[in-house]
């Protein structure tokens, strides 16, 4: 198993927003998690991803056997974790080149290789690029600085294709994006998609999910997954939306 | 939220001095504390002629009359004068025309702090860098004095400058910072050791960048060294200038002057990396570092442009200064300046718009971390007869944790309606987004620092020549950098 998680409380400030997630991923697999606005998907995904400002109050993350929580946010993403934000953050004046030479030679050096030569560097790169279709322009520019909604998105999918990690979350990375956008994307990820690698794709959209098939889908409602199934469990929200789940909580 | 980033800030500030080594060099001393005969047995030192000796007794006794300035945002403990040496000098020194006659102890010291002379010169015509040395107060070696004066530049010590071209000198000392400017400019002219002097002639674009290190070694010495920068019409020089000091628990006083002078249509680029030993962690030791910089356009068309990435020092007082005399001439100044733990620096620049359409762009940068307390303090006067001048200002602040401070205190007075000037001011933190964000790549927060702190200071650090701007970029991060828990 690559990743599970038992019973996971967690909040910010004293404030639960996490009440007993159970989810286990499998290497191989895609899940989509949906749930209503508010209920918990981003925190989910930063507290696996190691964000310090929320707190875990109960549970545990395993993750290739590993105990998560003793891993520092840097640890976790050179183990394999990525998370492709909601929010890409700007940097000012950081090109996308120097972020990811940066993180590339960090990850290298957790792993006991050298350096990349900066040749084969953006050689990669240029590779990579091709990969998720993205246009050259894009990383001379500052990391996500003027960047509209959607090359941020794409910019995300870009820097998950230099990492190569064993884990990937992606947060709304369909958000705010065109049709075009959309299928830059989904190719991106089922280009990366390999057996012993997994997704976790948290979306709004079934239509997502027409591109990047999800082999379970589960629904976070109030801090806990309620309902889980196979990828028309999605068309079934798409056609109802949340009330039925809302009313069966109740 | 606020407190976690903040902590997280702290733990990757908290990084040590590098360059903190003691060379053990054979030295010689002058007699510690001042007076007429510590300036008499310097210029005898020297061997200078008569109206050397003369310049410094003027401004002896013109020191003598003055009080230290108290206006700077800046807390510092009183100097004890007597208790300073003025004048130390490597013995072996003497008349070195290859390197193999320098003392190996220093060689060792330069390849330390990275500066290989022997390499620089291997290079020679590749790098194109040719650099002078200054360790305590007497210049050690300048390489590429000969290709240079093929051109007939002249670059040298200011004390071979005094032996081999007085009149020059004589002409232009003093002329852009005269004795009696400031207590520390006094003080400097009064006992000043060494340093460097440039001379381009007329017409000629020096070849290579100029460039000087200094440093202080020894133990209870101050460092006073004077450098003087002539670029005659239509010349052009870019110079650079590198420093550091050792650590130790005392304060050390480094007063220094650079004079620049640029007649019609020459250029003069001037970049500083100024990382001398800051004190430690608890503020404990450091130099003390109060410098009179200021160049003058004096003829039409002309351009200074100060460059600086200010990361050392207990205490930078600084203002790189332009006076645009010249019609159509320009000024600017380019500034990094970072303070962490217990450093205070007050820094900025004086833009004198005095002739027609002058333009003066001034960018500063400041970050702060730790107790640290970083000012901007800058002057732009635009004179009646200056019509048609522009300055734009942009002054940026970043803070990294919640114990520093950061001040900007312009000062613009603007004496006729045709002139425009412009100011920008902005204060921003790093936040725990980006930060989290880069961990997320597996970048440390160490790292991570340093990525966005060269990022924003980005602007600045292009303006430096490829040489130094990888230095400076390296010497951001890790005067930031320390162990993450
Ligand atoms: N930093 C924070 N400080 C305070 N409250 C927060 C913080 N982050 C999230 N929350 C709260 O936690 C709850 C869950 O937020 P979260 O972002 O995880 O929701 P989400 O399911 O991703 O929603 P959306 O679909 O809108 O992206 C919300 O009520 C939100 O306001
Ligand atoms: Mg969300």
């Amino acid at each position: 198993m690559l990743l599970s998680i038992k019973n996971l409380h967690a909040g910010i400030n004293g404030k639960e927003i996490l009440r007993g997630v159970n989810l286990e991923v499998n290497k191989g697999e895609v899940h989509a998690i949906m749930g209503p606005n508010g209920t918990g998907k981003s925190t989910l995904a930063s507290v696996i991803a190691g964000r310090e400002v929320f707190d875990v109050t109960g549970g545990e993350i395993l993750y290739q056997g590993k105990d998560l929580q003793k891993l520092s946010i840097e640890d976790r993403a050179r183990e394999g974790i990525f998370l492709g934000f909601q929010y890409p953050v700007e940097i000012p004046g950081v090109s996308i080149t120097n972020f990811m030479r940066t993180a590339v030679n960090e990850i290298r050096k957790f792993k006991g290789l050298d350096q990349l030569p900066a040749g084969e560097f953006l050689r990669m790169m240029e590779e990579r690029k091709r990969l998720v279709e993205i246009t050259s322009n894009l990383t001379n520019r500052s990391v996500n600085e003027g960047f509209s909604g959607g090359e941020k998105k794409k910019n995300e999918i870009f820097q998950m294709a230099m990492l190569e990690p064993t884990l990937a979350i992606l947060d709304e990375t369909d958000s705010g994006l065109d049709i075009d956008a959309l299928r830059i994307v989904a190719n991106g990820v089922n280009k990366l998609r390999r057996p012993d690698n997994a997704f976790v794709v948290i979306t709004h959209y079934q239509r997502l999910l027409d591109y990047i098939v999800p082999d379970f889908v589960h629904v976070l409602f109030q801090g806990k997954i309620v309902k889980s199934g196979g990828k028309e469990l999605a068309l079934e929200l798409e056609e109802k939306g949340y009330d039925w789940i809302k009313k069966e909580q109740e | 939220m606020e407190s976690e980033a903040n902590k997280i800030l702290d733990e990757v500030t908290q990084g040590d001095y590098k360059y903190g080594f003691v060379t053990d060099i054979d030295t010689e001393f002058a007699p510690t504390g001042l007076s007429e005969s510590t300036i008499r047995y310097i210029s005898a030192k020297k061997n200078e002629p008569d109206f050397m000796l003369e310049f410094r007794l003027k401004a002896y006794r013109h020191w003598l009359t003055m009080t230290q300035p108290k206006w700077a945002h800046l807390n510092i403990a009183p100097i004890n004068f007597q208790e300073i040496i003025f004048y130390a000098a490597p013995k072996k020194k003497k008349e070195v025309s290859s390197l193999d006659e320098v003392d190996p102890e220093l060689l060792a010291t330069f390849n330390k702090l990275g500066i290989s002379l022997d390499e620089q010169k291997k290079l020679a015509g590749v790098t194109s860098v040719a650099v002078d040395a200054v360790i305590d107060s007497v210049s050690v070696k300048t390489t590429f004095s000969e290709t240079l004066s093929k051109h007939g530049i002249i670059f040298c010590s200011f004390s071979e400058a005094v032996q081999n071209h007085p009149d020059l000198v004589r002409q232009y000392m003093g002329s852009v910072v005269p004795y009696t400017d400031n207590y520390f400019a006094a003080l400097n002219s009064a006992v000043f050791s060494d340093g460097s002097f440039c001379f381009i002639p007329k017409g000629v674009r020096c070849p290579m960048e100029l460039s000087t290190y200094f440093r202080i070694n020894a133990a209870n010495t101050g460092q006073f060294e004077r450098t003087l920068i002539v670029a005659e019409e239509g010349a052009y020089v870019s110079y650079m200038e590198g420093c550091t000091a050792p650590q130790r628990d005392e304060n050390q006083l480094h007063a220094a002057i650079v004079e620049i002078v640029a007649m019609k249509d020459a250029e003069v680029k001037y970049s500083t990396v100024q990382n001398w030993y800051p004190g430690d962690k608890n503020g404990l030791g450091g130099i003390y570092n109060f410098v009179t910089k200021r160049g003058i356009c004096k003829g039409s068309n002309s351009k200074i442009s100060w460059t600086q990435v200010e990361t050392g020092s207990a205490i930078t007082w600084k203002y790189p200064s332009c006076i645009l005399l010249g019609d159509n001439s320009v000024g600017e100044f380019y500034s990094v300046a970072v303070t962490n733990n217990y450093q205070q620096a007050d820094t900025g620049t004086k833009m004198m718009h005095l002739g027609k359409n002058t333009r003066s762009t001034i960018i500063s940068k400041g970050i702060s971390a730790g107790n640290s307390n970083n000012s901007y303090r800058g002057l732009v006067r635009i004179s009646k007869n200056a019509l048609n001048s522009r300055n734009y200002s942009q002054c940026d602040s970043l803070l990294l944790g919640a114990r520093c401070g950061a001040h900007t205190y312009p000062y613009i007075q603007v004496d006729n309606k045709s002139s425009i000037v412009e100011h920008e001011a902005t204060t921003s933190k790093i936040s725990e987004d980006q930060l989290f964000y880069c961990q997320q790549r597996g970048i440390s927060a160490e790292s991570a620092i340093g990525l966005i702190v060269n990022g924003y200071a980005k602007e600045v650090l292009k303006q430096l020549p490829m040489e130094f701007a990888v230095e400076a970029q390296k010497l951001l991060s890790i005067s930031l950098e320390g162990s993450v828990g």
